[in-house]
């Protein structure tokens, strides 16, 4: 089984009104999360993206945790203090350069000792394109071309340089072999050529996550990535998924074991069953506040609704769903319409008030219960074809893996389930994925 | 008191550098070899180190790639490397470079805003123009002005061809301070009362427009503890002094003697005139000099002529060129003090060995002459520099609205 670890800042999963929780952006608390997870011998550490604050009905949304680092910034001086966690950070293909964050991505692999990690992402709006020189945006299907071609210079430029090309002799007086680093690309969305400047670090390529959920978006996974993020985290469905992705692995040459699908969980731990599911309620209960559930009503109306009681029924107004009001929001720009009229069956049949409805929808909590509980839970689930591990997402920052480190984990080890101790140190060797280059013969 | 700060690029400043040092060559590839350069800057007490960086090889030729095999070739991203440092050392401000030509402001705002909040107020930026032209060809986006031979060989020709380039770089130096300011210091409420986590009143769009790129904001990352990490730049001409004066904390000189302190401190001043700087933040003037110390003046023009041979030619420099013991340089730095810089920034020739010379020579010597700090009086980089937190230049726009 593996396991990572996400730092929250995104949605309303971080319980910021508890009062253990602690600052979002300070250094301490990615410190002591990174610590946590790598005492706990975790794979990696993930950090997400957001290139925007999110907005709402015009005004920059207030109630969830806002405020995070540049990714790999952080994850740069969390080296610094860890030695074997894998760094991962989402870098978005939409708004960057290949040769920038080829670079940066090598040097942190460099500057970890083989532990970098990129969560190729891509942008769905203009709204975040505003940040930017490029602005715009592009389609869901130039974006997978824009991404896949993005990562395959990527790898080109890693493949362009490494310490080998560098052999600095000082008694031969060659710092660089002849050409080294000397690459050249034209496609649809690149044109680049020249020279790279940082050699690959001890991983060759950094593990390249991905969280395809498209039929696009799984092929381009099936064909690249060495991790998938899934937000399947119930069993049935997960297996399809999981099954689904392994399935066109094949296709690429490449077998089950190159791709680790980790499905996106929580754990609620206490030291009885009928505690923890009662811990869980009140999470969930903190997540969705009153004022949340009107601004995910809102946000799938399209409308404004503040006039409404969040524990009285749901509004008889009908949705405007053409009216975008949550920007920057993944989870409010599918199809509106439809989802207004699933909340409201949903709320009728159920009799449910606007606040226990959007509870009633939203994710709750994926594993619940004593340690020992959660721990065959998550086997269970492993072993069962519904992951290869999980990326756990802690209620309150920054402590909020201790309980899972500490109690769960522990039985995890026990059972043989999980490493006692990390038996290598680059995140591909944990991860049990080869060392990865491509031909060299189009750079000589 | 004077500041000094220490210039680190690859091994050293000279292009033989690499042939000399006793460290393994390789290392500067690894981040323990700037982990140590960098604590040994701390135990020197210096303000900060600055780092080198840019989006294409060095070369030998200023304005074009070269083939040489012989020189150190090759780098690691300034800003990963400072963030590698900050949490291995307590006091030292860091400062990397970054390209303003080919990046985005916006991540590059957040990046230095990051290293601020890791090293708990210690970052500081230097944004550089990309003055090679084929560095754009590694970015396919644009084209930048293609240097001649002849241009380079005078400061003010570069600055003509390259000023569009830096009216750019003032807008990116523009929206990165905006940003850095666009969550107020209290905007992060966590009142359960009303549900909210901010206060979106103290969050504030930037909306940028220049003529180059538009930038809505506010920042993803808060307010850095220093409110404003510190800008620095290098110039050599008019028009990188404006750029000083219109944006930077730090500017980095190249007088050759006195007389060229004397003149270039007034024609900075003039531009810092002409510019209406905020009140209480002054710009630092700094001198670089690439540096050969040896307790033995001899020991260090023979060690400084030997990599002259070994690259074939004499150094050249934009920067004055300083072989001499620890002593001869405090008598420099003390005569130029005098004349009217804040501080020095310092190049070694050769590394680790001229940072010693540095932190261990030079250093207690001007100690001892009650000319530098003997221990740090701040944690901060503004604080080491004598620059207050600056107030934020948002915090009186709402003050009508509430």
């Amino acid at each position: 089984m593996h396991l990572a670890a996400q730092l929250p800042g995104i949605h309303n999963v971080t319980v910021w009104s508890d009062p253990r929780s602690r600052s979002q952006i300070g250094w301490e608390s990615f410190a002591h999360l990174a610590r946590t997870a790598e005492r706990g011998k975790f794979d990696f550490f993930f950090l997400a993206e957001g290139l925007r604050l999110r907005e709402h009905k015009g005004r920059i949304y207030e109630l969830d945790v806002a405020g995070r680092p540049e990714s790999l910034t952080v994850l740069s001086a969390l080296a610094a203090i860890t030695t074997h966690l894998g760094l991962a950070a989402t870098v978005n293909a939409t708004f960057n350069e290949p040769y920038e964050v080829a670079r940066r991505l090598a040097s942190l692999d460099l500057l970890s000792g083989g532990r970098a990690a990129w969560n190729v992402v891509t942008s769905f709006d203009a709204f975040t394109g505003e940040n930017f020189r490029r602005g715009g945006f592009l389609d869901e299907a130039q974006r997978y071309q824009r991404a896949e071609e993005f990562l395959g210079v990527a790898r080109r430029l890693w493949d362009s340089l490494s310490l080998a090309d560098l052999p600095a002799d000082q008694a031969t007086g060659e710092f660089v072999r002849p050409g080294a680093g000397t690459f050249a690309h034209q496609g649809q969305h690149f044109d680049i050529a020249g020279r790279f400047t940082t050699p690959a670090g001890p991983q060759g390529h950094p593990v390249v996550i991905q969280a395809g959920e498209s039929p696009q978006g799984r092929e381009f996974a099936a064909a690249q990535a060495d991790v998938i993020f899934s937000k399947y985290n119930r069993l049935p469905e997960a297996r399809a998924f999981y099954q689904d992705v392994k399935g066109r692995l094949a296709r690429y040459g490449r077998g089950a074991a190159d791709l680790k699908i980790i499905p996106t969980a929580t754990c609620v731990v206490a030291d009885t069953d009928a505690e923890a599911a009662e811990l869980a309620g009140e999470i969930t209960r903190a997540q969705v506040s009153p004022q949340t559930a009107i601004a995910h009503l809102e946000a799938v109306w399209g409308r404004d609704l503040s006039g409404y009681d969040p524990d009285g029924p749901l509004p008889q107004v009908d949705p405007l769903p053409a009216n975008q009001l949550l920007q920057g929001h993944s989870v409010f720009r599918g199809d509106r319409a439809k989802v207004a009229r699933r909340w409201r069956e949903i709320a009728e049949d159920r009799g449910l008030s606007i606040r226990e409805l959007v509870i009633a929808v939203g994710d709750g909590q994926t594993f619940v219960g004593s340690p020992a509980t959660v721990a065959t839970a998550m086997r269970h689930f492993v072993s069962t074809g519904g992951a290869d591990g999980f990326v756990l997402v802690p209620h309150t920052t920054p402590g909020g893996l201790d309980d899972v480190v500490d109690r769960v984990v522990p039985l995890l080890q026990e059972s043989g389930a999980f490493r006692a101790d990390y038996e290598g140190t680059t995140l591909r060797e944990h991860l049990g994925l080869a060392q990865r280059h491509t031909a060299r013969e189009a750079i000589r | 008191m004077m500041h000094l700060a220490v210039a680190l690029d690859g091994l050293g400043w000279h292009p033989a550098a690499w042939r000399t040092t006793t460290v393994r060559p390789g290392a500067v590839f690894s981040a323990e070899y700037w982990i140590e350069l960098a604590a040994e800057a701390e135990r020197g007490t210096l303000d900060f180190v600055t780092i080198e960086d840019a989006l294409g090889p060095q070369s030998a030729a200023f304005h074009l790639p070269d083939e040489r095999t012989d020189q150190l070739r090759g780098s690691v991203d300034a800003v990963l490397l400072a963030a590698r440092i900050a949490p291995r050392t307590t006091a030292v401000g860091l400062v990397p470079t970054t390209d303003v030509t080919h990046t985005e402001p916006f991540h590059v705002a957040i990046g230095i805003a990051t290293l601020d909040h890791v090293s708990n107020g210690r970052a500081g930026w230097r944004p550089r123009i990309s003055s090679r032209a084929a560095d754009a060809r590694h970015f396919g986006r644009r084209t930048t002005p293609q240097l001649t031979d002849e241009d380079v060989r005078d400061p003010e020709s570069i600055a003509r061809r390259m000023s569009p380039l830096f009216d750019e770089a003032a807008d990116v130096v523009e929206v990165a301070r905006r940003l850095w300011d666009s969550w107020e210091d209290d905007a992060e409420i966590r009142d359960t009362a009303t549900g909210r986590f901010l206060d979106a009143a103290r969050v504030h769009h930037i909306d940028f427009r220049g003529e180059h790129f538009a930038v809505k904001g506010p920042s993803i990352t808060p307010r850095p503890p220093q409110g404003q990490p510190v800008v620095t730049s290098l110039a050599h001409a008019s028009r990188p002094y404006t750029f000083a004066a219109q944006a930077s904390d730090v500017v980095f000189l190249t007088p050759h003697t006195r007389d060229q302190v004397v003149a270039t401190s007034a024609q900075v001043r003039r531009a810092c005139a002409a510019q209406a700087r905020p009140a209480g933040q002054p710009l630092r003037t700094f001198a670089d000099l690439v540096v050969f110390l040896d307790d033995d003046a001899g020991r260090a023009r023979r060690r400084k002529q030997r990599l002259d041979e070994l690259d074939g030619a004499p150094l050249g420099s934009d920067a004055k060129i300083f072989v001499g013991t620890p002593e001869e340089l405090a008598d420099l730095l003390l005569d130029w003090h005098a004349a009217g810089l804040d501080g020095f920034r310092l190049r070694p020739g050769v590394l680790p060995h001229d940072l010693w010379s540095i932190t261990r020579g030079l250093v207690p010597e001007l100690r001892r002459r009650g000319a530098f700090r003997t221990a740090y009086e701040s944690s901060t980089l503004r604080g080491h520099l004598g620059l207050s937190r600056p107030a934020n230049r948002y915090a009186g726009s709402r003050a009508g609205r509430r």
